[in-house]
């Protein structure tokens, strides 16, 4: 009993103190919105949002994605395309699925880009806040769990993105977190989201290990994204690279596909699938 | 088992078109009681849509010192639901000045409410469990099966998901109330043995828990 109270008790009024001071002009953390005059606004927006049921829908929300991150030896790669499409309309080829939470933090965006692009936004001021409170960098798994009870506050009222959150904390070192609409919150070292997770998933696999160099992590996750941004139709554009390392996250380019491929293909001998030549002529000597 | 097997909301957005429908009946919970333990085992892989996101995904939480939660349902909610039961039976504890703890049959009892007040609730947590603990007041294994509809039933054995159908009539032939954990271990093996010969899922192997009198051990040979 003794030890339970002693648990509970010691430094109670210098932490209030610090707590009170800390949250005497903490500005409100309520959520709440109101809510369109349907009786049901999660189903009439699915009915006006969900193409996949119905194609010809009003509000077609920006899809497919290919992102990907994983941790090894020297930190943690971050990858991502940059396409966005609405339905069957390429709507950018250009757009940012990297947010820069902090200098030592990164997070990826797949599903809905306004909800991505709105909520690690949100992640970034909460993260901000937190180190205005705190005065200290919050930890990877306290911002991936920031992330993931706000969307979980919003379940089934249509919100929709995968998310991985990276970054390194003097507490945890390199950190990786896959957060998804649904809820669902993983530890882990290597995760794929998006339309394309299945084709980097095959390359990325097949090469990984924890023990990779620098330069090969980079290749390999760079080659993950290009894999996926050729076989999935909703990837493509650019391929943004990042690494994540101690000292903060570094960028590796946000580079043309296009060219990449064609690279690949002629000095490696890859995507031998692809034909050079038109079909009935005969190929060139060379 | 009439029912909680293809439940789930549907899913749509980041995975691709795929239903989600089954996914947590592909999830393997069993638990075994014995003379002085509980074993609680659950599979190891994170499944969404066509992906196996993770192959060492533990879940289960520990409730006290000597009850241990297995979840298996909706995403999302599973992990919620555990983890505020974690939080408010470690409350309990605090609030009441116990100097003993709750004891499983308790536990599980504030559980059983919890879910049902859930279920009545706009948006009701779809999560199937298992709840093991050993009272080491009056020296007793329990072992309690709870669906997401909030109906619970202490077992001597039990199992969620489509790994029902291969494991418990094993358990029918094989289990005895008295038996020491080796042959607990044993009877675990022949199930999973069984569930990796017949059960056309990767469910990534089994986490296994045992509680006893000494607590909530994990066992590395599975």
């Amino acid at each position: 009993m003794d030890t339970i109270i002693a648990k509970y008790s010691t430094n109670a009024f210098e932490e209030e103190e610090e707590y009170n001071a800390a949250t005497a002009s903490k500005p409100t953390t309520d959520l709440s919105f109101s809510l369109p005059p349907i009786s049901q606004p999660s189903s009439f927006l699915r009915s006006v949002t969900d193409d996949a049921a119905n194609p010809d829908v009003p509000i077609k929300i920006a899809h497919g994605t290919t992102t990907l991150a994983f941790r090894f030896q020297g930190g943690i790669i971050v990858a991502t395309d940059s396409r966005a499409t609405a339905g069957n309309w390429i709507a950018s080829q250009t757009v940012k699925k990297v947010i820069e939470i902090n200098d030592k933090m990164l997070g990826t965006m797949a599903g809905g880009a306004a909800d991505c692009q709105f909520w690690l936004g949100y992640l970034g001021m909460e993260c901000r806040l937190h180190e205005l409170r705190h005065k200290r960098r919050i930890t990877v798994a306290a911002a991936s769990k920031i992330l993931s009870n706000i969307v979980y506050s919003y379940k089934g009222m249509g919100i929709s993105m995968g998310s991985m959150i990276a970054g390194v904390t003097p507490l945890e070192g390199p950190a990786l977190y896959y957060v998804d609409s649904d809820g669902t919150r993983l530890q882990g070292d290597l995760f794929c989201v998006g339309s394309g997770q299945s084709f980097a998933y095959g390359v990325l696999d097949a090469e990984y290990k924890y023990d990779l160099s620098v330069e090969d992590a980079l290749a390999l996750g760079s080659r993950s994204i290009l894999a996926a941004t050729h076989r999935d139709a909703y990837s493509g554009g650019y391929i943004n690279l990042y690494h994540v390392k101690e000292e903060g996250w570094v960028k590796h380019g946000f580079s043309d596909t296009h060219p990449i491929f064609w690279d690949t293909k002629i000095k490696k001998g890859e995507f031998s699938n692809v034909n050079t030549t038109i079909v009935g002529e005969k190929a060139e000597k060379s | 088992m009439a029912h909680g097997i293809m439940d789930g909301t549907d899913g749509w957005g980041t995975g691709g078109c795929l239903s989600r429908l089954s996914d947590s009946g592909r999830e393997v919970l069993l638990g075994i009681t014995g003379k002085d333990f509980t074993i609680i085992a659950a599979s190891k892989a994170a499944v969404r849509g066509i992906t196996i996101l993770k192959a060492e995904d533990d879940k289960t939480r520990a409730l006290n010192q000597h009850t241990l939660m297995a979840y298996s349902g909706e995403a999302g909610d599973t992990v919620q639901f555990a983890e505020y039961i974690q939080a408010n039976v470690a409350l309990y504890g605090m609030r009441t000045n116990l100097t003993q703890e709750l004891s499983p049959p308790a536990v599980a009892n504030f559980v059983r409410n919890q879910l049902a007040t859930s279920l009545r609730s706009r948006n009701a947590k779809h999560v199937n469990l298992l709840i093991g603990g050993f009272d080491p007041v009056k020296k007793t294994p329990h072992l309690y099966w709870m669906d997401y509809l909030a109906a619970k039933a202490e077992v001597p054995y039990a199992a969620h998901g489509y790994a029902a159908y291969y494991c418990l009539s094993i358990l029918d032939k094989h289990h005895h109330p008295d038996i020491d954990l080796e042959k607990g271990k044993e009877l675990l093996k022949m199930c999973i043995g069984e569930l990796r010969h017949r059960m056309p899922i990767e469910f990534k192997g089994m986490r296994v828990k045992v509680v006893s009198a000494e607590g909530i051990t994990e066992l590395e040979e599975f």
